[in-house]
């Protein structure tokens, strides 16, 4: 049993902007998986799903299968129990989710004593200790938030995060507005405390680039599905669909000096999700559109070994690459899309 | 000193803000030993400067004031010239401006406000003889508006938009904008007086009916405080409900918020440990400026109920002019504000650790 199984997840906010549309994704114990996409891809409305923690007059539905158990089934002294012990949240530290008004320590101890893990002594000794797991000294639990660097506060957001044990992370944007020197700290931070625990991650940033060097498998988002899904190096290197291409484009990449000279943006904007354009969401953007585009949409199919990209070329490439090998049996590459969204490892 | 006290949260909420341009490169702000007594050393020094800027002002103010000291106290008799002259002397009226500043200032220093022309008595007796009654009354106010404001203002926002949030804050506005004089009145012809086959319910005036003893003697007291606080308190709590409403829907947005949320928290935890003591921190100014007023009294209210309080007394001094007691009151109320803003500026740094280092 995966340690997270999102299945069918839509997100619809009470404006009527559908957010997530249909997304499925799986997450084993000890590893790692990022979620790329543009600001409003939906990606951030995905977090705050996981834990329920969209505001009021938000429609969700699907599955999302935390250790086999449906949060979105569940009552809300179960999801405030889940909360936290059994997936955290790593926000943004380095602007403004800590609380200005109180010193950091107690809000690390804040979860462990309402989730009853230890004694108030047990949870200062606690917070100590994870203060030092994340390379800081002991004594700035006194410190309020105001008195720390955007990167220690980075590094109290994760203490914070890790105080009840929980089985599954989840860092929206955890390296944002740092630095590049911290930046990397912080990436080497959570990428060890991750194998030291064997915790599950989901890191979502909208740079391709931190998400390729630091998880396993990656999935690019756009207007509120994936549409590229595979082993993190070979989504970020060698991208099927024209999306994910142009974000990887986006960034100069270390080792190519002419990537530098020649950054590739993507001309427009990201879809209203309150507005999305027929067919498939992307083609008003897409440089290789055809004329079905704009009717046909365009599922998630298999792209590859353990890959799955939802764009009408990749259907095509796979029946060309058939068609040469010769391969004319029907036990092939499974084409459907309903036999092809279970193929994660 | 009002505006400082208020600008203090914005400039605290400012100093947590610049995360975006890397503090990282800066270094984390280090907690200095002597960073507190020199904001305390600071705050009190700009409470001297503002209360002797108040001497200087009272004094010069109330010799604007239309009328003849002089001739009230003959009481319209017909006097000589001489006489007039006597009196002036007596009171030092016939000495030049500076001369008459600077003995004020002098004797003010040793704590000597002056004599009164109306009640021939020291001006420091009649202000310590009508104290006690102003503070029981704006007192017992003070603290019903501030509870109640408080209480409804955090209710209206954490159900901001709802029918209730509509109907209480706009009572609460609606409350905020009567004049209370007017409010007063309307009470006492409603409540005291009584309407046709209504009798009073209260009595229209005054502090006590006199010859009562022990418990009898404080219920008579309440009974008449009933109506002068009613007014108040209807009249003020809007002000608090409405700081305390808007500054709360403010942090609602926060991100801390749903960190809190998101670590298990249930929502009144949510509200009580996280929102409302970021919110409070505009209420808490308001309310050390309220707690100033207390002392100044409400002039028009102590005057409709006829209570026997510092507004009732400046009343009557103001329409004399009797001078030192004008003045005397003047600077009393003014040290007041002071002295309670120095406070909520020295005790602010409890409230928001990002004040005051």
């Amino acid at each position: 049993m995966s340690l997270l199984d999102v299945r069918g997840l839509t997100v619809t906010y009470a404006g009527g902007a559908q957010a997530v549309r249909g997304v499925d994704l799986r997450l084993d114990a000890g590893r790692k998986l990022g979620i790329a996409g543009e600001s409003g891809c939906g990606k951030s409305t995905l977090a705050l799903a996981l834990l329920r923690l969209l505001p009021a007059g938000t429609r969700t539905g699907g599955e999302i299968l935390l250790d086999g158990e449906d949060v979105l089934a569940m009552k809300w002294g179960r999801v405030r129990a889940v909360r936290w012990a059994g997936a955290s949240i790593v926000f943004q530290g380095a602007m403004h989710s800590l609380n200005p008004v109180r010193r950091v320590g107690d809000q690390i101890a804040e979860p462990i004593l309402l989730h009853r893990r230890a004694t108030p002594a047990g949870a200062r000794k606690r917070t100590g200790e994870l203060l030092e797991h994340v390379g800081l000294p002991a004594a700035r639990a006194s410190a309020y938030p105001h008195e720390l660097s955007g990167g220690q506060r980075q590094r109290v957001m994760i203490a914070m995060a890790l105080a009840c044990d929980p089985r599954l992370i989840i860092a929206d944007e955890p390296t944002t507005a740092l630095d590049v020197m911290i930046q990397a700290q912080i990436l080497r931070l959570i990428e060890r405390l991750v194998a030291d625990q064997d915790v599950g991650l989901i890191m979502i940033s909208h740079d391709l680039a931190v998400l390729a060097g630091t998880c396993d498998r990656l999935a690019v988002m756009y207007a509120g599905r994936v549409v590229e899904e595979g082993p993190a190096r070979q989504v970020y290197e060698a991208a099927r669909h024209p999306y994910a291409e142009a974000l990887s484009a986006a960034f100069p990449r270390i080792g190519d000096p002419a990537s530098r000279f020649a950054p590739r943006g993507l001309p427009g904007d990201p879809p209203d999700p309150s507005a999305l354009p027929s067919g498939c969401a992307f083609h008003p953007r897409c440089p290789v559109a055809r004329d079905s585009c704009a009717t046909d949409d365009q599922p998630l199919r298999a792209a590859g070994p353990q890959r799955r990209a939802a764009c009408v070329r990749v259907a095509d490439d796979e029946r060309e690459a058939r068609a040469a090998a010769g391969t004319a049996a029907p036990h092939g590459e499974p084409d459907s899309p309903e036999e092809a969204r279970r193929t994660t490892p | 000193m009002t505006a400082d006290a208020a600008s203090a949260p914005v400039e605290g909420t400012g100093a947590a803000g610049p995360a975006k341009d890397g503090p990282a490169a800066r270094g984390p702000r280090v907690r200095t030993a002597t960073a507190y007594p020199r904001y305390v050393a600071g705050k009190v020094a700009g409470a001297a400067v503002s209360l002797l800027a108040v001497l200087v002002t009272g004094f010069f103010l109330f010799r604007l004031i239309p009328g003849d000291p002089v001739k009230f106290m003959t009481g319209g008799r017909q006097v000589s010239a001489e006489q007039l002259a006597a009196y002036r002397r007596e009171f030092g009226l016939d000495l030049p401006l500076w001369r008459q500043f600077t003995d004020y200032c002098g004797k003010a220093l040793t704590g000597d406000l002056g004599t009164s022309y109306q009640f021939s008595a020291p001006v420091i007796d009649k202000i310590t003889e009508a104290l006690p009654n102003t503070l029981l009354l704006t007192g017992t106010a003070f603290v019903l508006y501030t509870a109640l404001g408080i209480l409804l203002g955090t209710r209206a926002a954490w159900r901001h938009g709802r029918l209730g949030d509509r109907l209480g804050t706009g009572l609460a506005l609606t409350l905020y904008s009567l004049p209370s004089f007017w409010l007063g009145l309307l009470l006492i012809i409603t409540l005291s007086v009584g309407i046709g086959p209504l009798p009073g319910l209260f009595p229209t005036g005054g502090m006590e009916s006199g010859g009562e003893e022990g418990l009898a003697y404080v219920l008579d007291v309440a009974h008449h405080l009933v109506l002068p606080v009613v007014t108040l308190v209807a009249v003020e709590y809007g002000q608090t409900l409405l700081v305390t409403r808007s500054a709360l829907l403010d942090e609602m947005g926060s991100d801390y918020l749903t960190t809190a949320r998101a670590k298990g928290l249930r929502d009144d935890l949510v509200r009580r440990r996280h929102a409302v003591p970021n919110a409070l921190l505009p209420t808490v100014t308001l309310i050390f400026i309220n707690l100033g007023r207390t002392v100044a009294g409400v002039i028009l209210v102590e005057t409709v109920f006829s209570w026997p309080g510092l507004g009732g007394l400046f009343y009557q001094a103001l329409s004399v002019p009797d001078l030192p007691l004008v003045q005397g009151l003047f600077l009393v109320f003014a040290a007041a504000v002071i002295l309670m803003n120095t406070l909520a500026d020295l005790l602010y740094p409890l409230f928001d650790p990002r004040v005051g280092r």
